[in-house]
């Protein structure tokens, strides 16, 4: 601005204030419309290529459902943001799209998969099962001739080319294609693909080994394998698929399996074969977890440890934090800034690593606690079932009463000096006030964070899962859980560790905290009235 | 002595104990206290103005709690550092307090080839950010949205986006598992194992998580100023970006950072979905690493540990300000 500017306007109106500034230069900030008008049809654009590229890999993978959805998306999304009326819809869409795919859709899929008995041994459809079951029986058929094949590649997928020792024909295949005839060029090699020298058969002999060309549509006729590379013998399984019957038949043995609707062939005998596949099975996890002796035990130990736990964590930095918000409400205290900052640095750090120190420093002969600070004891902080939830408890107040200790000042702070005045003119004690004034008021402020607290701490996956593991274990139970889990660190031991994987249950174990999170859910809005304030 | 250091001076001796309990105070404190005045009964008020006395009962034992309890925050964290500090790798060998200066754990973490840790600093880094970003764009548009236009279905996805942010995405892993495990088979490039499909996940909870926070906000800024930039021909994409946007820096500060602290917290999604040493995040890798740490290498660990809180707790300090307004915003609003 020059002087002119500034002297006339000192006639009119009194100088400019810094935020009238700031707003000056906001405002001429926003110029520009063309720019953004390429910029929107720049984006468009790059989302309608995705989207071409999407329906092109989806129709390839036969995905008809999927590639329908996408292309709907993308035609709604191009009108919504070519349109002149649509504005909300222009804010919303993308946080839409997200929230429904990776939210919405998974917390119901969760809630689906906890009907079905997906997991190891019943991930896939009946027709995957009976194919991996075909392969994984076959043997070499005696006195069948033998096949000169060549590996070969493409776009990292291995596949034989077979020759036929009686009439000469080449034929290639892979482990999902049956062999089909082909033209060789002539130096032996086949459009699209490159044979494997000696020496990467060798490097990928597992791999090689594992190749099982199917020799026709019909699983029964067998499939072609090789050993080194170089010879292929036909091999048949010693399983029948009759498709007609919908029956397994063992040759060897002569034992028939039938399919009973529980996701396998089974035998007369109740004897499966696996893998079998998904299906749906009702309640039938949530029949098992509760009578199944060794589930259910540790379902009810480790429900109600969630519910302690988290009352316990809620009540114990809630009120360590009002205690240290209380004693930090003195106008003469000095060196409350410095204590404030070493107070809230558990909450400044970042809590998985918290708890893996914890976790180093609690450790029963080498920790630094049992160690140094105890001179030399052997405490078995971690390992022993009822320390260990003491031992979680603390680390938990560690980690968490510095947030209520904020949370405790700002609301204390909030609260109007005159209340004080007015209780010791009434006659009332220091104690008194705090106790029948104070806390009631800050309890209405804070209480719809303490809901929020206990919903957190009731998945507090971190804490558990890296201080303890949910250790030590439980002893006779089916599924591997110990006796400081808690349920979503149930959910994730029964889903993604031990031999089996068992989705299906561990997704009926998500749909009861499902049912608990929503349960706090409806007591906090009632609290809150968070619902009925939407305007 | 003993009278001014009590804080209901009207009581007796055993209900000052029983309350100073009740009021929060440690059992050792009330017991301190009884025995305090066992020893010297009824003394005489002190002449001087500042006694010890009346000192402690003021400020003293203000101070007295303060400490014990810094202590209690700040041990695990010096422990850590001095551990960081120490070459010997074990975890007893980590036990005394900066016995010695050396960054060879420091050095030892970083170029360790069976522990790739910038490898999973930088996915860490790359993952917290982009998904910090977008997620407060993201929500900063649906707020804007929320807060200054009125269409149907916006009391219904305001209700709906309190009641999702309910239930966090770690509950449905198991779907996310097995979603991811599909995709990967059609977009390898956003299936399992990879950083943009983790970045996605993340972005699914964009909506739930901090709208709602944002739109109060949001509600804060006048209307006024939106209404006289519509008068001087601005667009709405121009009020937002030029004016709302700027406006609301702090909230999106907050909620970027409490955004950012989330992602790098997060472990059962990181972990189901990163398979490869080199895609881990820090906190799947070091979770990892100390497994068992009796036999980890702890002062590398904790070395790691230093350098992987370092940028979280400076820009925690940095915005402290915002964020503790933040955090209350929620309660004085209830």
């Amino acid at each position: 601005m020059t002087d002119t500017v500034t002297t006339e306007a000192a006639d009119k109106a009194p100088p400019q204030t810094p935020k009238q500034r700031s707003a000056a230069r906001i405002a001429d900030a926003a110029g520009g419309k063309l720019r953004w008008l390429v910029l929107k049809i720049v984006l468009l654009a790059i989302v309608d290529a995705i989207a071409v590229y999407a329906v092109f890999v989806l129709l390839a993978h036969g995905e008809w459902l999927v590639l329908s959805l996408v292309a709907a998306v993308t035609i709604l999304v191009n009108w919504i943001y070519f349109s002149r009326k649509a504005i909300p819809a222009k804010y919303l869409t993308p946080g839409i799209i997200l929230l429904v795919v990776f939210q919405i859709f998974t917390l119901s899929y969760t809630a689906y998969i906890g009907f079905t008995n997906y997991g190891t041994g019943h991930n896939g459809t009946k027709d995957q099962a009976i194919s991996s079951l075909m392969s994984s029986s076959l043997v070499r058929v005696e006195d069948s001739p033998t096949y000169d094949v060549t590996v070969v590649e493409r776009f990292n997928e291995l596949g034989l080319l077979v020759t036929d020792p009686t009439d000469g024909d080449v034929s290639l295949g892979t482990n999902t294609q049956p062999l089909e005839p082909v033209d060789i060029a002539s130096d032996g090699t086949v459009d699209g693909w490159t044979s494997l020298s000696f020496a990467d058969v060798l490097q990928r002999s597992d791999e090689v080994e594992a190749l099982a060309v199917p020799y026709s549509d019909d699983p029964n006729d067998g499939a072609i394998r090789t050993q080194d590379g170089q010879k292929g013998y036909l091999y048949v399984s010693t399983l029948d698929y009759d498709p007609v019957a919908d029956t397994m038949t063992d040759t060897t043995t002569g034992t028939v399996y039938t399919d009973t609707g529980s996701g396998a062939f089974t035998s007369e005998t109740g004897e499966q074969l696996l893998p079998g596949w998904q299906v749906f099975v009702g309640f039938d996890n949530f029949v098992r977890a509760v009578t199944d002796a060794s589930i259910r035990g540790p379902l009810l130990a480790v429900t109600a440890w969630t519910f302690v736990f988290a009352i316990v964590s809620v009540a114990s930095t809630f009120f360590l934090g009002l205690l240290l918000a209380l004693v930090f409400q003195n106008k003469r205290m000095r060196f409350k800034n410095g204590y404030r900052s070493m107070l809230i640095l558990p909450y400044a750090f970042p809590a998985f690593l918290s708890a893996l120190i914890w976790a180093g420093m609690m450790n029963k002969s080498f920790g630094f606690i049992n160690q140094v600070l105890l001179g030399g004891a052997e405490i078995p902080w971690l390992t022993d079932p009822w320390l260990a939830k003491i031992s979680i408890l603390i680390v938990n107040l560690w980690l968490g009463f510095p947030y209520m200790f904020l949370v405790c000042m700002g609301a204390l702070q909030g609260i109007p000096e005159e209340v004080n005045e007015a209780g010791v003119m009434d006659g009332a004690n220091p104690w008194q006030i705090f106790r029948r004034i104070k806390l009631p008021l800050l309890l209405v402020t804070v209480s719809p964070l303490l809901i929020a607290s206990f919903a957190f701490n009731f998945n507090n996956f971190n804490l558990i899962y890296m201080l303890t593991g949910g250790g030590p274990r439980f002893t006779d139970v089916s599924i591997p859980v110990g006796q400081t889990d808690i349920l979503i660190s149930m959910v994730y031991k029964v889903a993604f560790t031990g031999q089996n994987r068992d989705y299906g249950l561990a997704a009926a174990f998500s749909i009861l905290i499902f049912i608990v999170v929503a349960v706090i859910s409806i007591i906090s809005f009632r609290k809150t009235k968070a619902l009925e304030e939407l305007n | 002595m003993a009278e001014e250091r009590l804080p209901y001076p009207e009581k007796t001796v055993a209900q000052q104990a029983v309350l100073t309990t009740a009021a929060g105070g440690t059992a050792e404190e009330a017991e301190l206290m009884v025995g305090g005045i066992g020893q010297f009964p009824r003394a005489e008020k002190p002449v001087r103005r500042r006694s010890f006395g009346r000192w402690f009962a003021d400020t003293g034992w203000r101070h007295l709690i303060a400490v014990v309890v810094s202590l209690f925050a700040i041990f695990p964290l010096l422990y850590v550092l001095s551990a960081s500090l120490n070459s010997n790798g074990t975890l007893i060998g980590s036990n005394r307090l900066f016995g010695e200066f050396s960054f060879d754990s420091y050095v030892r973490m970083l170029t360790n080839p069976d522990v790739p840790y910038p490898m999973w600093f930088l996915n860490t880094m790359i993952v917290a950010v982009v998904t910090g970003f977008t997620m407060v764009f993201i929500g900063a548009l649906a707020a804007y949205a929320f807060s200054r236009m009125r269409f149907a279905g916006r009391r219904v996805g305001l209700i709906t986006i309190v009641v999702v942010q309910m239930f966090p995405q770690l509950l449905a892993v198991v779907a996310i598992f097995l979603m991811m495990t599909a995709i990967g088979d059609w977009f390898p490039a956003i299936g399992l194992n990879t950083l943009s499909g983790l970045i996605l996940i993340y972005l699914g909870g964009a909506l739930g998580v901090n709208t709602y926070l944002m739109y109060g906000f949001f509600n804060t800024i006048p209307k006024e100023l939106d209404e006289a930039a519509k008068i001087d021909g601005a667009g709405h994409a121009r009020i937002f970006f030029t004016i709302i946007l700027r406006l609301v820096a702090p909230i999106l500060a907050v909620v970027g950072l409490l955004a950012f602290i989330g992602i790098v917290n997060e472990y059962v999604i990181a972990s189901v979905m990163l398979i490869d040493p080199d895609k881990k995040t820090l906190v799947v890798g070091l979770t990892q690493l100390v497994s068992n740490p009796r036999y980890a290498d702890w002062s590398a660990f904790s070395a790691g540990a230093v350098m992987a809180a370092i940028p979280v707790v400076v820009l925690f300090l940095l915005l402290q300000k915002y964020i503790v307004g933040g955090l209350t915003a929620g309660a004085t609003k209830g």
